[in-house]
């Protein structure tokens, strides 16, 4: 039995309503849990006087600078803590599996450990992509982090360093998966932990991994190395399925939900005898009449006909990756997404992984010698502009980079005849 | 004192131990999904092999008790192993379709509710508020609960015209993130300086730097070197904040919460879009925040009753214009919503393009 639980009579009002209340939850935990009783009692605090009541410090684990979040409290009458059991309430950050797999084992074995060691509440996952082992006193941090470290697991990313990573489910469940998500990320973050566990970078750093352009892991935005799957040969096509989407649908529906919403018009329905079977034109027939073509030449990869017709449309053969660089949050200079700077790189062979690899490495460490203190990626390309960005990591322009050229001539360029001799140079190799 | 323990540096675990032995198999050979019901997904490999996916909306602040009930469901109803995607929800995979329906049924008896696939208005993304966070104005658990409990309908039916996906963040470096419809805290007063603590708490040159308008200078108060903000220029942004708690910016009455809308991650039709402001003032009124949920659900009927099948948010607004849309939501227009940060004037109307 634990120590009296404490009024909490805002709180008490998150229990009721269909969706799972984690109010209740901390009051389970409260009946044999002191520390669960004080963090219920300063929660309810904040929530009364609307006001957070931690203040951050430095806690760590022995060979590693980073990956614990302090707590400490600052809830305190006469210089002690008013919830005395949650003074210290520390976070570990864990990285987990990516695609965030679990056996029913590993769930067991995490939930006991850390009522082993610490609160037992446990967040599935962080925005980062974490497993936050939360409430820790300081002294259990270095235990607790032992026996999950024999686990086979490792502590992610806080403050100035390479975070822990994200990929979407990918190839263990989505035919629209483009590349091996988890080997690229295990590749990519595995061979760079000295940065994540020691932090020395000038601010954070992200990589995110999707399988495809639906980017369910909000890499464009989120990260500051967004690497998205994608093909360069054309949609496949399943006539079975597409003539199911149709016997369903319609033509209606066909034209209004998938011809219609195509971005860059590069769908349409055709009769069956006049349909092209030119090169860069994919072509399914739908009923006994009517065939949808596709221009794959002018197909931008938004992914959204896929979307609608499953499995009658899937991702090509010739499968890559694009990399976009530069993502992040507002912080300070306003949201900016990643701009692409590798339109496609295979990623199938040890070589093409190890080339993925390189490049990353080469970015963090453009952004390791060239970012300002507390600038993000995305912030140093605005301030030292695109192409300085390129040149220092060794990338050649691409107009697939761009929305569109540059509207304004206050440009100095007496180096114009070496560019268009690179350029050409280029589309001769 | 005893050696301490050297950490095994051994990164990101491989996956594949706890992988469904079917999706392990199939790794990379997925070939048509469908969505047979609300919270159920189908896939099929090009082995021939299937595997349903029933998907179920947890609290993510999870304690023992509900970790071992999802565990104990995923051994005695489904295959002994889940996945969680980036919003909290658990998945369960099953490769017999039998077991789809007593999955259902024991998720929720355990009080999960079953959903958040397709047009479904998803579990919200969001960050960790008064429970953990260090610089909160808000609390996050909190706010998603009261609001998941107002959206359960739309989380498990999925009538919505395209997929929604909201998110909260307690301060305005959102990281909740983009979304649908973002709930953010929007300070309106510059921040309130001890300078009794400033000297030794704050590395000065630092707080100064960190202020995106430079409204932050050193200065001497009563005899002690702190920091001083010109409240003209102050945009009340709480960047200053985290590296100098004694600029404390939350403020019980004056943080009020905003409303962004139509942010959209992925690619499909349009490329990705950030969220739009729409809505602020609201106040801080934990537990429930009711006013919040009122904008909030007002927002989400418009569009599921006005957008078009597959229109995302920004793809429904695109269509029928931005006059439109505080026409039909009701929501007051605003000098705060005309953008005046760098590069403002590409989000002005520079055509004769008016809708009447």
């Amino acid at each position: 039995m634990a120590k009296k639980m404490h009024d909490t009579p805002m709180l008490d009002q998150l229990e009721s309503g269909p969706w799972p209340s984690f109010v209740t939850g901390l009051k389970r935990m409260a009946k044999n849990n002191d520390m669960a009783v004080d963090l219920l009692g300063q929660l309810e605090a904040s929530y009364r006087d609307l006001k957070g009541y931690w203040k951050g410090g430095t806690v760590g684990v022995f060979g590693y600078g980073g990956g614990v979040i302090p707590r400490f409290t600052e809830l305190k009458k006469d210089d002690k803590p008013v919830f005395p059991d949650a003074a210290e309430f520390h976070t570990l950050r864990i990285q987990p599996p990516p695609g965030m797999h679990y056996s029913s084992k590993l769930l067991r074995d995490m939930s006991t450990l850390w009522e082993k060691h610490g609160s037992g509440l446990i967040a599935f996952h962080g925005q980062s992509g974490d497993i936050m082992f939360q409430g820790c006193t300081t002294a259990n941090v270095q235990p607790a982090f032992d026996e999950l470290n024999e686990m086979g697991f490792d502590m992610g990313g806080a403050g100035p360093a390479l975070r822990t990573s994200m990929s979407c489910v990918g190839a263990a469940r989505c035919e629209m998966s483009c590349f091996d998500e988890a080997r690229a990320l295990r590749t990519v973050i595995n061979n760079n932990l000295d940065d994540m566990h020691r932090p020395a970078l000038p601010y954070k750093f992200k990589f995110k991994f999707s399988g495809c352009p639906n980017d369910c892991v909000n890499s464009i935005q989120r990260s500051d190395m967004a690497t998205i799957g994608t093909w360069r040969d054309n949609i496949q096509v399943n006539e079975k399925l597409a003539k199911e989407y149709f016997a369903t649908h319609g033509m209606d529906k066909l034209m209004t939900d998938v011809v219609g919403l195509c971005p860059t018009k590069a769908l349409s329905v055709k009769k069956i005898s006049e349909a092209s079977k030119a090169e860069g034109i994919s072509s399914v027939a739908v009923n006994d009449t009517h065939a949808l073509q596709i221009e794959n030449h002018n197909c931008v990869r938004c992914m959204h006909c896929l979307n609608v017709m499953p499995g009658a449309l899937l991702p090509g053969k010739d499968r890559g990756v694009s990399i976009l660089i530069g993502g992040k949050s507002v912080l300070k200079i306003g949201a900016t997404m990643g701009t692409m700077v590798i339109p496609f790189m295979k990623l199938e062979s040890d070589e093409d992984y190890e080339k993925l690899n390189e490049l990353a490495r080469n970015v963090i460490d453009f952004f390791a010698e060239n970012a300002l203190e507390h600038e993000r990626t995305g912030e140093m390309i605005d301030r030292i502009g695109l192409v300085n960005f390129l040149d220092g990591v060794g990338i050649e322009v691409d107009p697939n980079m761009i929305l569109e050229p540059r509207s304004n001539p206050y440009a100095r360029m007496d180096g114009w005849d070496e560019e268009v001799e690179k350029w050409n140079e280029r589309q001769a190799g | 004192m005893a050696e301490m323990r050297q950490p095994i540096e051994c990164g990101v675990p491989d996956a594949k131990p706890y992988m469904h032995p079917t999706m392990l198999k199939n790794y990379g050979k997925w070939v048509y999904h469908s969505h047979p019901k609300p919270g159920v997904l189908y896939h099929r490999a090009e082995s021939g092999d299937e595997i349903w996916t029933v998907k179920a909306g947890t609290q993510r602040q999870m304690d023992g008790y509900t970790i071992r009930k999802l565990a104990d469901i995923a051994d005695q109803y489904a295959e002994g192993f889940v996945r969680f995607t980036t919003r909290s929800n658990i998945e369960y995979m099953v490769t017999d379709e039998k077991k789809v329906e007593p999955l259902i049924k024991a998720l929720f008896d355990s009080g999960f509710p079953v959903g958040g696939t397709a047009n479904s208005v998803s579990m919200i993304s969001h960050t960790q508020g008064f429970l953990h966070c260090d610089i909160p104005g808000t609390d996050a658990s909190g706010v998603v609960k009261a609001l998941m409990d107002d959206l359960y309908e739309e989380f498990i039916k999925c009538e919505m015209p395209n997929r929604v996906k909201l998110s909260t963040s307690c301060c305005e470096i959102n990281c909740g993130g983009q979304a649908d419809i973002a709930i953010i805290m929007q300070h309106t007063k510059p921040p309130k300086i001890n300078h009794d603590l400033v000297a030794n708490v704050c590395e000065r040159p630092t707080v100064v730097a960190r202020c995106p308008v430079a409204a932050i200078r050193p200065a001497l108060v009563n005899g002690k070197p702190s920091l001083e903000v010109d409240e003209k220029k102050c945009i009340c942004c709480g960047a200053c904040y985290p590296p100098c708690p004694p600029m404390q910016i939350n403020d019980p009455e004056h943080s009020k919460i905003a409303i962004w809308v139509g942010g959209k991650n992925s690619n499909a039709r349009s490329r990705p879009t950030f969220h739009k402001l729409v809505a602020s003032g609201l106040p801080n009124n934990a537990p429930r925040w009711p006013e919040v949920g009122e904008v909030v659900k007002k927002i989400l009927n418009v569009y599921k009753a006005d957008a078009r099948p597959w229109e995302r948010m920004t793809d429904w607004i695109e269509r029928i214009g931005w006059p439109r849309f505080f026409e039909k939501t009701g929501l007051p227009f605003t000098k705060y919503h005309i953008d005046d940060w760098k590069g403002h004037r590409r989000t002005l109307n520079a055509s004769a393009h008016i809708r009447f």
